[in-house]
């Protein structure tokens, strides 16, 4: 496959930045993403220059470090999946490939591709966790929680914080992975103990770092790689409201 | 802050506010309708003018107008604040974006729809309401022995301009797809979101964006017809 990139280059975060194009040939099928990108890394680098810096790491769709944007998408046009599980084989031989870094003021260009996405890291340092005192860890029987609550709270831990959801929200919100990492704790006895504050922290801390409000376009869902519902900011509103009506933090 | 207002003033806070006077615009709409559908009556305006003279002499429903001017009022101003806030979130855009590809136009120009409808309800109030409270030009009737505002000469008047007409036809699809996915999003943001209920209110959402708004837009349609023959 031969294919023209058009990739965001962006020296460092204080860059003006733009698009630079990139010609790349026999390209397989049936490469990832990434590994077209290294291709044309190997290249740009034996040419001399500066080849084009990305985030990745485990490769398999499971750590949230890959994020781009292709052609207006994060992660790229297949549902359910992270750009790292993304194959060529979903292109067309001679495509244009428009490749932008997520795009939102929380998540400041560091160069090229890569964002700063350590708002949400400190969205769940806001609250994100539970902290009492458990003593040993309990027999998994001992504490019964049924089926269906223990799939849901599993699936909102599913979110692997890539960020997509930011990325393809028109307000760059990040309610589905905030409420994806309250949910989770919500849902199970043993978030009950910090249930109200955890929720005023983090949303108080999501606020802060400049994230826009929700407008229930429902893009995050469709372009969450682990398809997180909006059920969970539906249950984050009323955990929410419930919150700020009894919670002791006046 | 007091807890009271850092809960509203938040986006959670703000989009609960946009809710319910959302929710309350839209049990708004029926009533209006309810009103609106008499000027199709064929009793040369009486049921109408009966109608339009009980809602500006009633207490009640001038205390409910009242209420309801602030939430019109509210509901702009709070997306206002909502839009800035969202605007400020994503500073640098996208050269190529997809939204069609995730998310339903009407849902993406809310805020668009939204600002053309204040517009029409402007100009809307300006054209019927300030004329009949404060306007000297509507001619009077007498109905039942009480001499009251002939309004549906005025409403017939108008809707006989073939522009005005059709003005009201364009609002009430721009309102028809404001409430494409406002109707459905007002529940959401509530934080109703059930799996017993979902279908039933994505089915309501979709019928009354369809149904209100076409039956508001079919009065002025027919009675410009009317105005021809």
């Amino acid at each position: 496959m031969n294919l023209t990139l058009h990739i965001w280059r962006q020296k460092n975060s204080t860059d003006k930045g733009g698009f630079k194009a990139y010609e790349v040939s026999n390209i397989s099928p049936d490469m990832s993403f990434l590994e077209m990108i290294d291709v044309l890394n190997e290249e740009l680098t034996h040419k001399g220059e500066d080849p084009v810096h990305f985030d990745h790491d485990c490769r398999e769709g499971i750590c949230g470090t890959c994020s781009m944007v292709i052609n207006g998408r994060p992660h790229g046009p297949k549902q359910a999946i992270t750009t790292c599980q993304l194959h060529m084989r979903s292109f067309n031989d001679g495509d244009d490939i428009t490749i932008e870094p997520w795009r939102a003021k929380a998540f400041p260009v560091v160069k090229d591709l890569i964002v700063d996405r350590s708002a949400f890291d400190r969205i769940i340092q806001a609250g994100g966790y539970v902290s009492i005192n458990t003593g040993g860890a309990p027999d998994a029987n001992e504490i019964p929680i049924p089926k269906r609550i223990a799939d849901e709270a599993m699936d909102a831990a599913a979110c692997i914080g890539c960020g997509a959801c930011v990325a393809a929200c028109k307000n760059a919100s990040a309610m589905l992975f905030t409420s994806a990492k309250i949910s989770q704790l919500a849902l199970l006895p043993q978030g009950n103990t910090e249930r109200h504050s955890r929720v005023e922290k983090m949303i108080w801390q999501m606020e802060e770092e400049g994230f826009g409000a929700c407008t229930n376009t429902g893009a995050c869902e469709a372009e969450c790689p682990k398809e997180i519902s909006l059920v969970h900011i539906a249950r984050v509103h009323r955990e929410y409201m419930a919150a700020k009506v009894s919670s002791h933090n006046v | 802050m007091n807890w009271f207002l850092s809960a509203l003033t938040s986006g959670i806070g703000r989009k609960v506010i946009m809710s319910l006077t959302g929710l309350f615009l839209i049990l708004f709409l029926v009533i209006h309708l309810a009103g609106n559908l008499q000027l199709l009556k064929e009793d040369g305006g009486v049921a109408f003018n009966e109608y339009s003279h009980f809602m500006a002499h009633n207490p009640l429903i001038q205390f409910v107008s009242k209420a309801n001017f602030f939430f019109i009022l509210l509901h702009a101003f709070v997306s206002y604040t909502l839009y800035i806030k969202n605007k400020n979130a994503r500073p640098v855009g996208y050269k190529v974006s997809a939204g069609s590809a995730n998310s339903s136009w009407s849902s993406r120009s809310m805020s668009l729809l939204g600002t053309l409808i204040f517009i029409f309800i402007l100009l809307h109030l300006r054209g019927f309401w300030y004329e009949f409270k404060y306007g000297t030009e509507v001619t009077s009737t007498v109905v039942n022995g009480v001499e009251m505002h002939n309004a549906y000469q005025w409403v017939a008047d108008a809707y006989a301009n073939p522009l005005i007409a059709t003005f009201y036809v364009i609002s009430m699809l721009v309102l028809g797809f404001h409430l494409w996915h406002g109707f459905s999003s007002a529940f959401q943001s509530l934080g109703l979101n059930h799996v017993k209920y979902n279908g039933l209110i994505k089915l309501a959402g979709k019928f009354y964006a369809i149904a209100v708004p076409a039956a508001f837009a079919i009065i002025p349609v027919l009675l410009y017809l009317k105005s021809l023959s």
